[in-house]
């Protein structure tokens, strides 16, 4: 399965969650785990995400939702293959 | 399952504190491209890294997208052009002409430096290489992109003194003829004792004889992501200090070997080696002289500064030993003065002098680096400092380098601007006694003693 984390950070707002995850439904991709906080006063959100269904070029996808982040929610929107989050972390 | 509090720290490490990979270096073997025929010697060289490297920037550029991790630099470094070069170049000038291919061949393929346009002569020099090493001056004066480096000695083999003399007229001349760009062509020459043959860093990449036809090689950073986790720790013990250090390290090194492996794959080039330097810039925040003050010290360069260096240096080892399957190159904190912003200010402070520099190459990987001195600085000077360093090197069976920069016609106290990674550099005073009649006795200095292992 290959799998990526998607990560949200900015100022907390309705919708935010719902319009990300139609995005992903547009895209087929398959979230697996989402989890939120609150560091220094910015919204953080995270999801994991199955990018084995996902219908586009992953570089375009990413693209797409950086835009939706920075036009329509106002916030940074990132999304980033896991291996580099479990190889820094984990032994 | 990742948490959401490592994925928060690893992109701060990223978007705040200048993690990245500083560059992702191809070593290619131009050794098949050997020939007596200059034109066909160009022609295969040029053919051989467009077609390996054709990818490498594109390559670099899906990998930084996908993992979201900048990747500051793509890079190629060659055989050493004396060895691809000595049967066709009959002279200097024959040098050059390769030196333009290369240029070309990287322009092409978009990386911005190509190492290799070295000469290995510890022990002696041929012909070829003699030829190769009086070309440097004007091989830097035409090309933008070409790196050069000559290894002058080793624990193995001594010093080549000769060459050392050589080598301080060779910067000279180099300075004089890029001296209307503040003698940038210094910047992109450097001097070796023990040259490993797989860093992947510049101006001192070059792709070692005793490596495969083509190797990935990956330079990491992150000074920034050091200095920051050394804030929580302030003023704790310094088995705290280590312990943090050496943590960081390895979540560092991590990155760079995912990143190996990755291009590796991509680019069907296989994983040589991650080199676990801490290489600064002289962006703020990303400054090893910035840790040291986060350490305790007022300066770089105030008394604890080197036992500073040499934890940091071997904590740095031991946290990425962990985290590679394969570390090399040069690996250590690098220190140059005109790429860390910390290390300028240290110097305009007067806290930081050429002599405590050296002092502080003996427990650091490389040496002294990116030091702009005066431009009327005399060969035989510039000479007896190389012949130093490489004493450094040869005794305590390390790697030392040099790349010093006499800025033509500047003086202690003005500033040397080179411009984008390079950085600036205040030019720094230079004992003024002479070594004229020392560097000028010729020949070699013998190996060490405790080179005989065998």
């Amino acid at each position: 399965m290959k799998r990526a984390v998607i990560t949200v950070v900015g100022k907390d707002s309705v919708g935010i969650i719902a319009k990300v995850c139609t995005f992903l439904a547009e895209h087929k991709i398959n979230i697996l785990d989402i989890s939120q906080t609150i560091v220094q006063g910015f919204f953080h959100m995270m999801m994991v995400v199955d990018l084995s269904g996902m219908t586009a070029d992953f570089s375009e996808m990413a693209d797409g939702l950086a835009r939706l982040g920075e036009e329509q929610l106002g916030v940074k929107a990132q999304i980033q293959r896991e291996e580099i989050f479990d190889n820094m972390h984990r032994i | 399952m990742i948490t959401i509090h490592e994925v928060i720290e690893t992109n701060q490490m990223i978007q705040q504190e200048n993690l990245d990979v500083r560059t992702i270096t191809v070593g290619i073997s131009l050794l098949d491209c050997i020939s007596q025929d200059l034109e066909d010697v160009k022609q295969q060289v040029y053919k051989k890294i467009t077609e390996t490297a054709k990818n490498l920037v594109a390559v670099g550029g899906e990998i930084e997208k996908e993992f979201g991790i900048p990747i500051v630099n793509k890079r190629i470094s060659v055989t050493p052009i004396a060895l691809v070069g000595g049967a066709a170049c009959r002279c200097p000038e024959d040098f050059v002409e390769l030196a333009k291919t290369l240029d070309q061949a990287a322009v092409a393929v978009g990386v911005n430096f190509i190492g290799g346009y070295s000469a290995l002569v510890a022990k002696g020099m041929t012909e070829a290489e003699e030829n190769l090493i009086r070309s440097i001056p004007e091989a830097l004066r035409v090309t933008e992109r070409v790196c050069s480096s000559v290894n002058l000695g080793s624990t193995k083999t001594g010093i080549n003194m000769d060459a050392v003399r050589l080598m301080g007229e060779v910067i000279r001349e180099t300075a004089e003829l890029t001296k209307e760009r503040d003698s940038l062509g210094c910047a992109k020459l450097v001097v070796f004792c023990n040259a490993p043959d797989d860093n992947p860093f510049m101006a001192g990449a070059f792709h070692g004889v005793t490596e495969a036809d083509a190797i990935i090689n990956v330079g990491v950073s992150g000074p920034g992501v050091v200095k920051k986790a050394l804030e929580t720790v302030r003023d704790t013990d310094f088995e705290t200090l280590c312990e943090t250090v050496k943590k960081t390290a390895f979540k560092i090194t991590r990155v760079g070997q995912l990143v190996a492996k990755e291009a590796s794959r991509r680019l069907q080039i296989p994983f040589g080696i991650v080199d676990l330097s801490l290489a600064p810039t002289p962006a703020i925040g990303d400054s090893i002289a910035e840790i040291f003050e986060e350490m305790g010290l007022e300066r770089a360069g105030a008394p604890g500064t080197t036992a500073a260096l040499a934890l940091l240096n071997d904590q740095v080892k031991k946290g990425g030993v962990m985290a590679s399957s394969s570390v090399g190159g040069l690996s250590g904190a690098f220190i140059p003065v005109s790429e860390d912003h910390g290390m300028i200010q240290a110097v305009r402070d007067g806290a930081l002098t050429l002599e405590k520099l050296e002092a502080m190459t003996c427990v650091c990987s490389v040496g002294l680096d990116m030091i702009a001195v005066p431009g009327d600085t005399p060969a035989s000077t510039i000479s007896g400092i190389i012949a130093d360093e490489m004493a450094i090197g040869m005794i305590n069976q390390k790697t030392t380098a040099v790349r010093l920069i006499p800025v033509i016609g500047k003086q202690v106290g003005e500033m040397a601007e080179f411009g984008g990674l390079l950085g600036y550099a205040p030019i720094m005073p230079v004992n003024s006694f002479s070594c004229e009649r020392f560097i000028h006795r010729g020949g070699r200095i013998p190996a060490p003693i405790h080179s005989f292992k065998n």
